[in-house]
């Protein structure tokens, strides 16, 4: 018959409407702003309505999610930040759109090159999240962020980060990727006593 | 082939055709060089009498220290097998080869591309333009020696990021208005766009016409401009249309509009920069195209990545082909003018997807995630079954549901039937890939023609039609994704345990000097990357076979003699992602 088809194709959207108000009676009350609300709406046996309501919901961020990169710092004795980075210059030389700057410095005594950056610039305007910063850094230091909520209302101060801007506590990395970080303690341990079990050899 | 009987098959071609051709005797290299004047008697020879009937990639390589320019085909046949690599050269600075237009249209866009962008003469080219730059571009952008206003260094990583960086601003470098050249007699304010004349002057002019009533009704074409802005075109893209009525007399794509240039972008990167830089190209695909970009290097470095990786890339190969497809057919939904209702069933899977790609790769859509030997990390828990869950319930049954939804629809056929019909014979002279090749009855994945990967080991059928029809088209996608489903369920059935990564993942790989030609079914069609290594750090050369932009070729063809309101949905059907396209 000529029309089944289109018949057929508006019983699905039917189903859809109505499936989204059966829903909302199902979860009365529940349905939106609570833990585990998004797990059900989006999770696979989902149905009816699937939008999420930003910014009062937000969709879990998954560990490896990457944004930005950021420096990791630990804290020292007292108190003071000790930046992981030992300025190798391997994540300007692997950033693809080279929108990493580093600046070193010599001891004016000694002569030979501090460890630290003395600066350290990521262009965010141009930085693509692609992560291989992160990802070749041999010292840990260098991590990709979490927080994408980074909409500012000028381009020229503030999409350049410093070192200063740039840089988070270790338990901050801690806290938004605790498998990865698990696992890297684990290998620095590990390599540590190597390190110790080497020097008592000797 | 073994070695022994695929250089025998090498000479025989020799033989075959004394003093046309020699063996391409350089280190890494492959095929035939081909004397320029017999060029096209050559192409005519292998598809007559060899079957070579597939003309997949046209590209030209600027060898400056040689002073030549190099123009490298790869054909294909058919019915499966490895590419006919055939290379002709020419002096760089009277660089001309003849047009393979006739024997070939589908090297219509490519050859154009290449004058364009390498400043390659096609004797006997019909519509010899620049395609992706604009008129008023000074010079060949993907010439060795030209160098684009940013320029700081040949080749990254640039020095003065480390160790005495101090951010700048490329715009503080290199002040607007300065950072364009022009050519030496042309002045950019005196500029009228030839456009008008030049971009119509091609198109078929309408004479007077019978209005069948006796006497004869002066009809006039109107030229009508569709985009670059509009909402049908997917983005930025450009159709000139000339109308008889409310039919399409000629039609004309203009490219261009989101040109970067990513082909000199990838020549002064590293080989692991373009990496994410690929994610970029077909937006939509990005796994797919990190795929093809790592098969050619790793043809290139000897290398093999282990099995588990093996199986995850065909994972996210697969997955990302769902995507894609759901993707495309919503728009076409949407260009048929349902719209959106379609669109937002489609996504709402599509973001199902993207969930898992998020958790595994850290980003959505910019994957990044294919490294040379494996990939970037292994899955983390619980993913697996996610994925299983996705591929054995949900989806199934959601694409049965687009199924009962569209397919019959009658509005859906009576739009899409017989409407931007690619016959065979010119779905493979034009060199239409994926599925708008398989629509128009030709058996062609390259999954199949010539498994990379591991895709000789699953079970999944081609999905071939007839017709050549949006319908088809549409109905080919749908199929194919159902087939994606059964090789997913294959996949998650058989992965192995195991390393994800030979070797250890290098920020710096050794790359042998050599060319290499990746290719693998992206769900748009077949992407190919064809590399030049000269062992340096930065590949020396980086072409892409799009599938989007040679897709288009036929576009103004199969328009012919429809209706305006139908070249959106043939847009549509056809399937384009202007990342590509215009590159
Ligand atoms: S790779 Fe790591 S240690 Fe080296 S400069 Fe970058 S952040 Fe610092
Ligand atoms: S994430 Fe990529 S683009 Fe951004 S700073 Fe790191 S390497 Fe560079």
């Amino acid at each position: 018959m000529y029309g089944l088809g289109l018949i057929k194709g508006l019983g699905v959207t039917l189903k859809h409407f109505i499936e989204s108000y059966l829903d909302d009676i199902r979860w009365l009350g529940r349905r939106y702003y609570r833990e585990g609300a998004l797990a059900e709406r989006q999770g696979p046996n989902a149905r009816g309505v699937f939008t999420i309501q930003y910014p009062e919901e937000k969709l879990p961020i998954p560990e490896e999610f990457r944004y930005i990169p950021f420096l990791v710092y630990e804290e020292g004795e007292d108190g003071d930040r000790e930046l992981r980075c030992t300025s190798c210059g391997i994540c300007p030389k692997v950033c693809p759109p080279q929108c990493i700057w580093i600046t070193r410095s010599n001891d004016p005594k000694t002569g030979r090159p501090i460890p630290t950056p003395t600066n350290f610039f990521i262009d965010i305007d141009v930085c693509m999240n692609c992560g291989l910063c992160a990802e070749f850094c041999p010292f840990d230091a260098i991590k990709m962020d979490h927080d994408y909520e980074l909409a500012s209302y000028d381009r020229f101060t503030d999409h350049i980060f410093n070192k200063e801007r740039l840089s988070k506590p270790l338990s901050y990395y801690q806290a938004i990727r605790p498998t990865n970080f698990a696992f890297e303690e684990a290998e620095r341990a590990e390599k540590e006593a190597a390190k110790e079990a080497k020097r008592k050899a000797r | 082939m073994s070695g022994d009987n695929r250089q025998k098959t090498l000479n025989a071609l020799v033989d075959r055709y004394p003093g046309m051709l020699e063996l391409d005797a350089r280190e890494g290299y492959e095929g035939y060089i081909i004397s320029r004047e017999r060029l096209i008697e050559f192409a005519q020879a292998i598809k007559d009498e060899l079957g070579y009937d597939y003309l997949s990639s046209v590209t030209g390589v600027d060898y400056l220290p040689d002073e030549k320019i190099e123009v490298v085909y790869h054909a294909f046949r058919s019915d499966g097998g490895p590419a006919l690599v055939f290379k002709v050269q020419t002096p760089r600075a009277d660089a001309s080869v003849p047009s393979l237009v006739s024997v070939f249209p589908g090297a219509d866009f490519q050859e154009r591309e290449a004058w364009d962008l390498l400043g390659i003469r096609f004797e006997g080219h019909p519509n010899l333009k620049r395609i992706l730059m604009w008129e008023g571009f000074h010079g060949h952008p993907l010439r060795k020696d030209w160098e684009e206003p940013y320029f700081m260094e040949s080749g990254k990583p640039f020095k003065n990021r480390w160790p005495e960086g101090d951010a700048v601003r490329s715009e503080e470098i290199n002040p607007f208005k300065k950072n364009v050249q022009y050519p030496p007699e042309f002045s950019p304010d005196g500029w009228i766009p030839e456009a008008d004349e030049a971009l119509y002057s091609g198109m078929v002019q309408l004479g007077a016409k019978d209005s069948g009533n006796g006497r004869t009704l002066e009809t006039d074409q109107i030229l009508v401009n569709l985009g670059p802005q509009h909402p049908s075109t997917h983005g930025v893209f450009r159709m000139i249309v000339s109308l008889d009525g409310e039919e399409i007399a000629d039609l004309q794509p203009v490219l261009g509009y989101l040109h970067r240039n990513h082909e000199k972008i990838g020549e002064r990167n590293t080989y692991i920069m373009n990496m994410p830089f690929t994610d970029r190209l077909d937006y939509l695909a990005s796994m797919g195209n990190n795929f093809g970009y790592a098969l050619a290097v790793e043809k290139l470095m000897g290398i093999q990545p282990p099995e588990r990786a093996e199986y995850i890339r065909v994972m996210m190969a697969e997955l990302t082909r769902i995507v894609s497809h759901l993707f495309s057919i919503g728009t076409l939904l949407n260009d048929l003018g349902a719209f959106f209702t379609p669109m937002l069933y489609a996504l709402t899977e599509r973001e199902l997807i993207l969930d898992i790609f998020e958790a595994v790769t850290g980003s959505r859509m910019m994957c990044n995630y294919f490294r040379f030997g494996g990939v970037a990390r292994d899955l983390p828990e619980g993913i697996l079954g996610k994925v299983s869950e996705l591929v054995t319930e949900r989806l199934p049954r959601k694409i049965d549901e687009l199924d009962t939804y569209l397919t019959d629809n009658e509005i859906v056929r009576s739009r899409c039937i017989g409407i931007g019909v690619l016959p065979r014979e010119q779905a493979l002279a034009y060199s239409a890939a994926g599925p708008v090749l398989r629509a128009s009855g030709v058996d062609y994945d390259v999954r199949r023609a010539e498994p990379y990967s591991i895709y000789d080991r699953f079970d999944f059928d081609v999905i071939v039609r007839h017709n050549g029809d949006i319908y088809d088209r549409y109905l080919v996608r749908l199929e194919e994704m159902r087939q994606s489903l059964r090789i997913l369920q294959q996949v998650v059935r058989d992965i192995p345990e195991g390393e994800i990564q030979t070797g250890k993942s290098q920020y710096q790989v050794r790359v042998p000097p050599g060319e290499s030609y990746g290719r693998v079914e992206n769900p748009k069609g077949e992407l190919g990357f064809y590399l030049v290594s000269d062992g340096k750090p930065n590949p020396w050369r980086y072409h892409i076979r799009s599938p989007s932009f040679i897709n288009l070729t036929s576009f103004g063809e199969i328009c012919k003699g429809h209706k305006i309101a139908d070249v959106v949905g043939i847009l549509g059907s056809i399937d384009i992602v202007l990342g590509e396209v215009d590159r």
